[in-house]
């Protein structure tokens, strides 16, 4: 019989507070099985890791029981602790006592007979592991980017700049994201286009980048290192090579529709390129709008078109790339400012969220950088701001902090003050975070030199009245009702993950939290890694973030990208299926089960066989084999039995 | 004699998202009634109907199978499998006698901490108020 090491950690006080450490070292020494039990503070510290190894040589240990964390925190750290001894690392189990037994209980009797079931489980299981060795799979050295915003941009400059080849896959007709949008950035007020499109440009001319815009993932097979994607490009309607980008197509256009980089604040064709700057440079022809579909109707841009570059019947085009590794980029829009009906917008055109007043203060934008409001043109004397529009409201909106509302509001009032010198902006808040580098300072410099006005509280209601947005609120600070004739009411809205996102997300069976956010491996020290091996995540697909977070992030997942592409090959976990041939009597229920096609009849043999390097050890054919045949390495129908068998018999 | 009844109930749960939910259950440091013990497998479709009946057997007072919400199995379909399992599997322990609310499947995703507190709560109080299991009186069982 193995001869196992039981070592229970106290994890501080965070186990041994609740869990009677040394009488559970007593009742288990006796246990089957066990030859060596010992409790120690930090199982996982250095002393701890030498208690394990030193234990090994001196009791002849040939397996480990660790009863402590999760095993997705420490399971890493002592296998390789085992390694270092020449054990296999198969040989470790951990009993999870703190997340699912310390920390949910408070009886110390309860919670001490749990840890103790969790432990002999552990020492059940680990009785029948097989030493395994992980099979190694190929790599391709190729990543995918979903998202071209900056986070997207940021990492495939840093993969391509590394020498590994990448692409990148948008959805709109060009990269930019919303960067491209805003007119400058917190704290350091440079503008968002002048850095923003070096960067879109670079990518571009980059030979390592493959850029698909105007493209969607349609679905990713296979496990890290060797992933399939299946991606479809829109059709533009407009061939790249031929177009010559003259604009002959637009004056003639007879369809007009709103802007979408303009946030619906000016007026674009049915054929259009969304902004000058757009990578790639190509004219797009609107599916939705244009009436070119039907030949009778309208044939006039492709009339005026005279390298010919226009085709109204292109079809969407299918391709099929192999890659090692995902980027998630696929960021944020803002939070709906339809729910925010009680502000009024929509039913007053000078009501504003916080894109649509970038766009006005954009030197691109719909008023060419000059402060006008949408509605009659004059430029506003009286502007109010409303921070935290639909964020930090768990009853009604989201329950989160945006987390770049607050500088990009004060960023918005210094910039109008820089524009309309006699101007007044007020702005209604609840808390004030500025947390970045010159953060703070960026704030105190606009409120004593801008002479910004804060009241802290919120908005009641917003109404009518002349050509004058009447805004009530009430100053929690003085108690004071506050009512402000406002020309312009600008709504910091909040960011939720990307509209479109959530289909992409579904398909690649990311984890999201509530929020819709993706999840990372850890949330402090895993911040750029997802649970499913081969994914990472950048930018505010992630999370909230400003745009040094979102591009410290794209960094850094480029980084965790670049070390796994340093490999020559993969490691794939050997926890696979392995057949009894004896037993196989060849039906293929397993084959027809198996989601990954690594199941297949031999048939000579006439017998089920495994494809190690694609099985992913789900499980799925073991339990539908009815001979038994098919069994889960080192978690065989044994193995589950036997710990069973802990719980049942009491 | 029902009031000290402390049932036990085995949880199979899925490494991908029910696991996380629990542990995501302990970092939040929820109440979680201690009757309930886990035992972690890859996906809820390695849950042979063997498996659960012979757990049943052995004596376990419930059983819990849980994994990801349908659409969101990390083996694509794994969790279809497990659920139309477990439907005719309900059925079969009621000819054994065994009442069929000993068996609970439940979505609990990784966010889910304080979806999977409420859930070992609900099934361990049911499981208190049906009692132990009959296979335990009844010998012919």
């Amino acid at each position: 019989m193995k001869r196992i090491g039981v070592f229970i950690c106290h994890c501080g006080i965070n186990i041994k507070g609740t869990i009677d450490v040394e009488k559970l070292t007593e009742e288990l020494a006796e246990y089957p099985g066990v030859a060596y039990i010992e409790n120690y503070i930090f199982m996982c510290s250095e002393p701890g890791q030498k208690l394990i190894r030193d234990t090994i040589v001196e009791h002849k240990l040939d397996g480990v029981v660790v009863a402590a964390c999760s095993p997705t925190l420490h399971e890493t750290t002592f296998q390789d602790a085992l390694d270092e001894m020449n054990i296999n690392r198969h040989q470790l189990e951990i009993a999870n006592i703190r997340e699912q037994c310390s920390w949910v209980h408070d009886d110390i009797e309860e919670a001490t007979r749990k840890a103790n079931l969790i432990i002999k489980t552990a020492v059940e299981k680990l009785k029948l592991n097989e030493s395994l060795i992980p099979i190694s799979a190929p790599l391709t050295k190729r990543v995918l980017i979903i998202g071209g915003g900056i986070a997207g941009i940021q990492a495939a400059l840093d993969i391509a700049d590394g020498g590994y080849e990448v692409i990148l896959v948008e959805k709109e007709p060009s990269i930019g994201g919303h960067m491209i949008q805003l007119s400058e950035t917190f704290p350091t007020l440079d503008c968002s286009q002048c850095i923003m499109t070096p960067k879109m440009v670079a990518v571009n001319k980059h030979k390592n980048i493959k850029l698909f815009a105007n493209s969607e993932v349609e679905s990713i097979e296979g496990f890290v290192g060797n992933f399939k994607v299946n991606i479809k490009r829109k059709p533009q309607y407009v061939d790249p090579d031929k177009c010559t980008i003259c604009d002959d197509c637009t004056p003639v256009c007879p369809v007009v529709v709103p802007s979408e980089y303009d946030e619906g604040m000016s007026w674009r064709k049915a054929i259009y390129i969304p902004f000058p700057q757009s990578i790639p440079a190509t004219f797009t022809i609107d599916t939705e709008n244009c009436l070119g579909f039907n030949p009778i109707a309208c044939t006039k841009c492709s009339d005026a078109c005279e390298p010919d570059a226009i085709d109204y019947d292109k079809k969407p085009e299918y391709f099929e790339e192999e890659i090692g590794a995902v980027i998630v980029a696929t960021g944020f829009d803002l939070y709906p400012v339809e729910n925010m009906a009680e502000y009024g917008y929509g039913k007053y055109p000078d009501v504003l969220d916080g894109l649509q007043f970038e766009r006005i203060l954009s030197a691109t934008g719909p008023t060419g950088g000059e402060m006008h409001r949408p509605s009659d043109g004059k430029v506003p004397k009286e502007i109010v701001f409303i921070q935290c529009s639909g964020s930090r409201d768990p009853e009604r909106h989201l329950p989160y902090c945006s987390r770049i509302c607050c500088m990009y509001t004060i960023k918005h009032a210094k910039l109008y003050k820089h524009k309309v010198h006699d101007g007044q902006p007020y702005i209604f808040y609840i808390d004030i975070r500025s947390g970045g580098k010159r953060y703070e300072e960026f704030v105190q410099q606009a409120v004593s030199e801008d002479g910004i006005v804060y009241f802290r509280g919120k908005v009641a209601r917003i109404y009518k009245e002349a050509d004058k947005m009447i805004v009530h609120g009430i100053d929690t600070l003085t108690s004071k009702k506050i009512e402000i004739k406002a020309d312009m009411v600008v709504l910091a809205m909040g960011i939720k993950p990307n509209n479109s996102a959530e289909k992409v997300i579904s398909n690649l069976k990311l984890n999201t939290d509530e929020n819709g956010f993706l999840i990372e491996a850890h949330p402090k020290l895993r911040p750029v890694e997802s649970l499913q091996s081969g994914f990472y995540l950048a930018g505010t697909a992630q999370g909230p973030k400003d745009i040094p977070d979102t591009v410290s992030q794209a960094s850094a997942a480029a980084a965790k990208v670049l070390a796994l592409l340093s490999n020559d090959e993969i490691s794939h976990s050997p926890i696979v299926a392995i057949v009894n041939e004896e037993l196989c009597s060849g039906c293929g229920i397993c084959v027809s089960t198996c989601p990954y096609g690594a199941r297949e009849l031999d048939e000579i043999k006439k017998i089920a066989t495994v494809n190690d390097v694609l099985c992913e050890g789900c499980g799925a054919c073991i339990s539908v084999c009815p001979s038994s045949a098919a069994q889960q390495k080192n978690l065989t129908d044994e193995q589950i039995l036997n710990m069973v068998k802990i719980y049942s018999y009491l | 004699m029902k009031e000290q009844f402390t049932p036990k109930i085995v949880g199979f749960l899925c490494n991908w998202c029910s696991y996380a939910g629990a542990d995501l259950a302990g970092s939040a440091k929820l109440e979680i009634l201690p009757s309930l013990t886990v035992i972690r497998v890859m996906c809820s479709s390695r849950i042979d109907p063997n498996l659960v009946l012979t757990t049943l057997l052995l004596g376990a007072d419930g059983i819990l199978i849980a994994g990801c919400h349908p659409g969101d199995c990390h083996y694509e379909k794994g969790n279809y499998y497990a659920r139309r399992r477990f439907a005719l599997l309900k059925k079969v322990i009621k000819t054994l006698k065994i009442e069929p609310e000993r068996l609970q499947l439940s979505w609990v995703s990784a966010s889910e901490g304080k979806r999977y507190a409420e859930v070992v709560n609900q099934f361990t109080e049911k499981i208190k108020k049906l009692g132990p299991n009959p296979i335990q009186t009844n010998p012919y069982l």
